[in-house]
């Protein structure tokens, strides 16, 4: 059996990204499928932030995300190991100094 | 939700309406209840299932309005909510026949939101400055709701007429079916000259109606519908042929409980 | 395929597998642009498609009852409980997809007859009080076998259940409470209720999957941290939750043989009558005809729908285009 519109084009997927609220960055939550960005945002709005979730959404086509290749993840994320002194807890002989 | 507020179930709770005050709250109480009951037909049956997500959306704020305005009109007589949605005969609903007009297709339940959302959005803007302050909170807190939902309808109506020669075509023939049932909408009837700042004459909305119709219908390069005007008489208690059916449903369970509790 | 890389791969693991091997043994997770083993990517496609087909099937025995729902705040909590059913296979699909299954093609092989949800879902709803025995029974099986999933290996699953299992929380307690007022109710109200238990406590303690010794695939499901306890661990929690709930409600479960074992702690119950549900999996239950025609309804109804949308976003786009 061949449904009408069985082989027509699917929707587009979006990811969504929702701001929980003001001073919070954006967080993927998902995907959906939308014809175009206009719907898409009023999916995510129905989808993702039914119970008072977000106060602000991002959607942006899945295709357009570019992604770090999981191949090369060694030597993409490698260097900040050995650089511990970038983190404040490297510093210990001004531990117990106050406004430190 | 930590933030949850249970007062928010029933927008404006508090006041005691008057007789008339009450049988205008029956107007908009029922129009909401009616397009309820229909938009809730859609999920698990809409286009796509972001799609069921949306209309049950638009349902349950159309309830929510429903059960603030019929536990108001309640307060007149003592009843219920329940009492008013499950145990009124259809002689005593009121709403206008736009509302109670069928599904049809998805298209045809596009043009009856696009007509209703249109409608709801410039009387509930009005109906904030009511001087009966539980009327006005009511339609302060629906009018958010209204906007999204009048967004809704103007977006599927943009690409339904957009989009394929078949999606036109349909979205065409909607438009027409659902076109003899706005003029009720903006009829004056005798109560709403006993209610002189506490309604909104149904009258004065027409002309940003039609603005706002216009404006959509040649964005979206369709014509506005002339043709046939229903008689209507939904406000006074005859409606049109389906509704016996539509409430037969609503009210079959309750009625095989009298005096039950859910 | 069998290349010499493969075979040499059986004895020594490759880089790859030994790093999947390594995340698995640190109760990591796995992301989707991971490497991973075909047959987990492949248990992982089957069960989170299905279990995304369960929610969206599943929204038709509740469905049944909306416009019907007895009062407005029932009909209210309802629709809203069925609309949740649609974005949790929203979600859930969404997380089978980033496993390069395009939603598309689960659908299709949904209402071609081709992919199983669960058999709980062809059973019918003839009384109201079956919406109180689903939320309280199914949805209360669901959510035990729900829970441990979001910790679920793989990171898209895992998260899908974190936000799903939030939500479901008020679902059970909804149906608990249908239950509730009607056994608070009239005697038709009470044996409604007593009745819908009945029908649905058999086929909730099916949900769980077969016993044990008789499920084949749970043993791999477990060792890829996928699945966290066995089906016979998850059956019984979920009655020992039962009983109390029961007496709270003042229902009866209908298994004369249920007892606690004192010593052990754990309940004897009567042997589960695997036939019946071996039937409505083999698509001879009561509602399976009917569940697929109305999802390949509202598919072939929609189909317009979804067609004019697109095209309209392709003539946008082209208009854009040659407006820049």
């Amino acid at each position: 059996m061949s449904a009408p519109g069985a082989s027509a084009e699917p929707w587009p997927l979006w990811e969504v990204f929702v701001r929980a609220g003001r001073g919070l960055s954006h967080v993927h939550v998902g995907s959906l499928h939308a014809p175009d960005s206009d719907m898409a945002l009023r999916n995510a709005r129905d989808l993702y932030t039914r119970r008072n979730e977000g106060t602000s959404i991002w959607v942006v086509p899945a295709e357009a995300i570019t992604t770090s290749d999981p191949d090369a993840k060694g030597a993409f994320f490698e260097s900040p190991a050995g650089k511990n002194y970038r983190h404040a807890v490297y510093y210990t002989a001004s531990e117990g100094v106050k406004h430190l | 939700m930590d933030e949850l507020t249970l007062s928010d179930e029933l927008a404006g709770a508090g006041g005691v309406a008057t007789t008339d005050v009450a049988e205008y709250a029956l107007w908009l109480g029922d129009d909401a209840l009616i397009l309820s009951q229909q938009l809730g037909w859609w999920i698990s049956r809409a286009p796509e299932l972001e799609e069921d997500v949306a209309l049950g959306n638009i349902a349950l704020d159309l309830i929510g309005h429903a059960r603030s305005l019929l536990h108001y009109a309640g307060t007149a007589s003592g009843r219920t909510e329940d009492d008013l949605a499950y145990w009124r005969t259809e002689p005593e609903f009121r709403s206008a026949w736009l509302f109670e007009q069928p599904n049809g297709d998805f298209g045809h339940t596009i043009a009856r939101q696009l007509v209703a959302s249109v409608y709801l959005f410039e009387l509930y803007s009005r109906l904030r400055a009511s001087s009966d302050a539980t009327l006005a909170a009511i339609a302060e807190k629906s009018l958010k709701e209204v906007d999204y939902h009048r967004d809704h309808a103007v977006q599927w109506i943009l690409r339904l007429a957009g989009g394929t020669d078949e999606s036109r075509r349909r979205i065409t023939v909607a438009l027409a079916d659902v076109w003899p049932y706005v003029d009720e909408l903006f009829r004056d009837e005798p109560l709403i000259d006993r209610l002189e700042g506490v309604a909104v004459r149904p009258s004065t909305l027409r002309p940003a109606f039609d603005d706002v119709i216009v404006g959509v219908l040649s964005e979206a390069g369709l014509q506005t519908p002339a043709g046939f005007i229903a008689s209507g008489g939904g406000r006074r208690g005859s409606h049109f042929t389906t509704m016996g059916y539509l409430l037969a449903e609503l009210q079959v369970l309750a009625r095989q409980h009298p005096g039950a509790s859910w | 395929m069998t290349t010499p890389a493969d075979l040499t791969a059986v004895t020594e693991p490759s880089p790859d597998e030994r790093q999947f091997d390594d995340l698995i043994a640190a109760d990591s997770r796995i992301e989707p642009r991971d490497w991973m083993p075909d047959a987990y990517r492949k248990t992982l496609v089957r069960q989170i498609s299905q279990h995304a087909h369960s929610e969206i099937i599943g929204m038709q025995p509740e469905a049944n009852w909306i416009t019907r729902a007895p009062s407005l705040k029932r009909k209210a909590i309802l629709m809203a409980k069925v609309q949740d059913e649609a974005g949790h296979g929203l979600y859930l699909y969404s997380a089978a997809q980033t496993l390069g299954t395009p939603r598309d093609e689960m659908t299709e092989a949904l209402i071609a007859g081709k992919a199983r949800y669960s058999s709980i879902f062809n059973y019918p709803t003839p009384t109201w009080a079956d919406m109180g025995a689903i939320g309280w029974l199914v949805d209360g099986a669901a959510i035990c076998n729900q829970v441990p999933l979001c910790r679920a290996s793989y990171g898209p699953y895992g998260r899908a259940m974190v936000r799903i299992c939030k939500e479901e929380s008020f679902h059970q307690r909804q149906g608990f409470e249908i239950l509730l007022e009607l056994m608070r109710g009239t005697d038709a109200q009470r044996a409604m209720a007593q009745d819908a238990v009945d029908r649905w406590y058999w086929p909730a303690l099916q949900m769980f999957g077969p016993p044990d010794d008789a499920s084949p695939n749970s043993a791999q499901s477990m060792a890829w941290n996928i699945k966290r306890f066995s089906n016979d661990e998850l059956r019984q929690r979920f009655v020992s939750m039962l009983v109390p709930q029961a007496e709270v409600l003042g229902v009866t479960l209908p298994d004369p043989k249920l007892r606690l074992d004192e010593e052990t702690g754990q309940y004897e119950m009567s042997e589960i009558d695997w036939t019946e549900f071996n039937e409505v999996l083999a698509g001879r239950g009561p509602m399976n005809a009917q569940r697929l025609q109305r999802r390949r309804d509202a598919h072939e109804d929609g189909a317009w729908v979804r067609e004019a949308a697109a095209e309209y976003a392709r003539k946008q786009a082209a208009a854009r285009e040659v407006a820049a």
